[in-house]
């Protein structure tokens, strides 16, 4: 390892800096989806029809128990033969997105059993019911209760971007593989990939403490 | 005219009539047969040893828990049921609930919300009243509590005697029939529970209809129209204070308040 291997990624940095948007927007956008997917399909969990439990039970343990890797493949290689058809980005995305949508239900779940029934019970009890109870109490105490989990399941949708690359979605992991593929200098490549991950995931960190600061007050 | 004689009938009529309320948990008959009445601006006292029931039949008074038999009416209007005696949907019921104010041991505020978002929310969000008005009328309440400079803090930050306070206040802002109250200073440090009693003691001066379950038998005593007396499901009396505390009839009664240390 030395300086001009440095110099080399200074060189190709229109294609490190492609690859950096690439994760970038990725994160961005399956990031957010999967919380507002999440949310859409947690009150589902508690329906009072039992098919409907039974359904989202089955789909969200399914997606946990598939490997995401597995997923993109379904996606970008098996939809097409049912006449849907992705570009890479688009399939990329949109495996990331429904994958972690189902993680995310799960983890607001967890949330939602956890907030104090004496809460939820004074809810009723003050005539809140349905759609109400759920935007005007049980929402804002779940999500403020699901931060850090969120937390860590950003962190979890930063580094499964990373497998993009195999369907040639041209993320940061794709921009030096590229690199060292060309100048052969794998080890420095990749290390400062790496640093570029870790960088993305102490910018996350620091957004979920603050939040979490802010909602440690407000939770119970 | 009209009016008059309705208003003239209603003054005779019993806010709250519990009629024949049973309820099971399993095998676990906690409420047996529970019957009584109350008139406008009395004060009924619940008192009986840990576990008779008064929290289950608080709860079965607002359809927090449904009881197996028997009946609550709710100024004449059956809670739970429509005039033709079927049941009610959602709707309704949130509608009757908001009649009833409810006081709880651990406070039950929303935790994300304000002081005065807590007092604000259920005349807002549920009875869907003018925003202008509700919060005129939530900062008189809490005013009425002693809190007018607590409005903008969260509940994490108020002792528990303030805690309990806003717990009233938000009962207050529904413009309830009647306030329920369970064991609304037991879980304050007894330093705290003065300020509770004494808005306690205010509300049921002004003339509120109130059912309180305490273990603060001299508060009790003071406030108190009647005394009723719960042991394992049954009330076994119902009297006035004097009569219940000088000259209690049962031995479980004289037991227990033996066991409260009221001399
Ligand atoms: N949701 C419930 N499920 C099962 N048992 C209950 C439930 N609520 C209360 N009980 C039982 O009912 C009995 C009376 O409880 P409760 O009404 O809380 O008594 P009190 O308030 O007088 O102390 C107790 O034996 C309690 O264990
Ligand atoms: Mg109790």
């Amino acid at each position: 390892m030395n300086l001009s291997d440095f110099q080399i990624i200074y060189d190709e940095r229109d294609s490190v800096i492609t690859g950096i948007q690439t994760t970038l927007s990725l994160v961005l956008v399956s990031g957010l989806a999967s919380v507002l997917f999440g949310l859409i399909l947690t009150p589902l969990f508690f329906s009072k029809v039992g098919w409907v439990r039974g359904s989202i039970e089955w789909l969200c343990s399914a997606m946990r128990c598939s490997p995401f890797l597995l997923f993109v493949y379904v996606i970008y290689f098996g939809l097409p033969s049912y006449g849907i058809n992705f570009d890479k980005y688009t399939s990329g995305l949109v495996a990331m997105i429904v994958y972690h949508s189902a993680y995310m239900a799960i983890i607001f779940r967890s949330a939602w059993v956890d907030i104090p029934a004496e809460i939820l019970e004074a809810g009723t009890a003050y005539g809140f019911r349905g759609a109400t109870l759920i935007r005007r109490i049980i929402g804002p105490l779940l999500l403020m209760r699901a931060i850090p989990m969120v937390g860590n399941q950003w962190i979890q949708i930063v580094k499964d971007s990373a497998y993009l690359g195999i369907i040639s979605v041209f993320d940061i992991t794709a921009a030096f593989n590229s690199i060292q593929s060309i100048y052969f200098n794998p080890f420095v490549c990749f290390i400062v990939a790496g640093l570029l991950y870790w960088v993305f995931c102490l910018l996350i960190e620091l957004i979920v403490n603050l939040v979490a600061r802010y909602a440690r007050e407000r939770i119970a | 005219m009209n009016a008059s004689v309705q208003h003239e009938s209603k003054t005779h009529q019993a806010v709250l009539r519990v009629q024949g309320i049973s309820k099971s948990f399993g095998d676990n008959h906690v409420l047996k047969d529970i019957s009584f009445d109350m008139q406008k601006g009395e004060v009924v006292s619940l008192l009986g040893p840990s576990g008779c029931g008064k929290s289950t039949l608080l709860r079965c008074i607002n359809w927090l828990e449904i009881p197996d038999a028997g009946h609550i009416r709710l100024n004449s209007e059956r809670m739970g049921y429509a005039v033709n005696g079927t049941k009610v949907g959602d709707a309704q019921l949130s509608k009757m609930r908001s009649k009833i104010g409810m006081v709880f041991q651990h406070f039950a505020l929303w935790p994300h919300m304000t002081v005065l978002e807590n007092v604000m929310a259920s005349p807002l969000h549920v009875q869907k009243r003018n925003r202008k008005e509700v919060e005129q009328e939530a900062r008189a309440v809490l005013k009425r509590v002693g809190l007018e400079d607590k409005i903008n803090m969260l509940p994490s930050r108020l002792s528990g005697g303030q805690k309990q306070r806003v717990g009233i206040a938000r009962a207050l802002a529904m413009k309830p029939d009647i306030l329920l109250f369970d064991e609304p200073t037991s879980a304050l440090d007894p330093m705290l529970v003065g300020e509770v009693l004494e808005v306690m003691r205010d509300l049921a001066a002004e003339g509120s209809t109130m059912v309180i379950v305490t273990h603060e038998m001299k508060f009790a005593r003071q406030v108190s129209s009647r005394i009723i007396f719960m042991d394992s499901g049954h009330i076994i009396e119902n009297r006035s204070p004097e009569e219940f505390f000088d000259n209690p009839q049962t031995d479980k009664a004289k037991t227990f308040l033996h066991s409260v240390q009221y001399k």
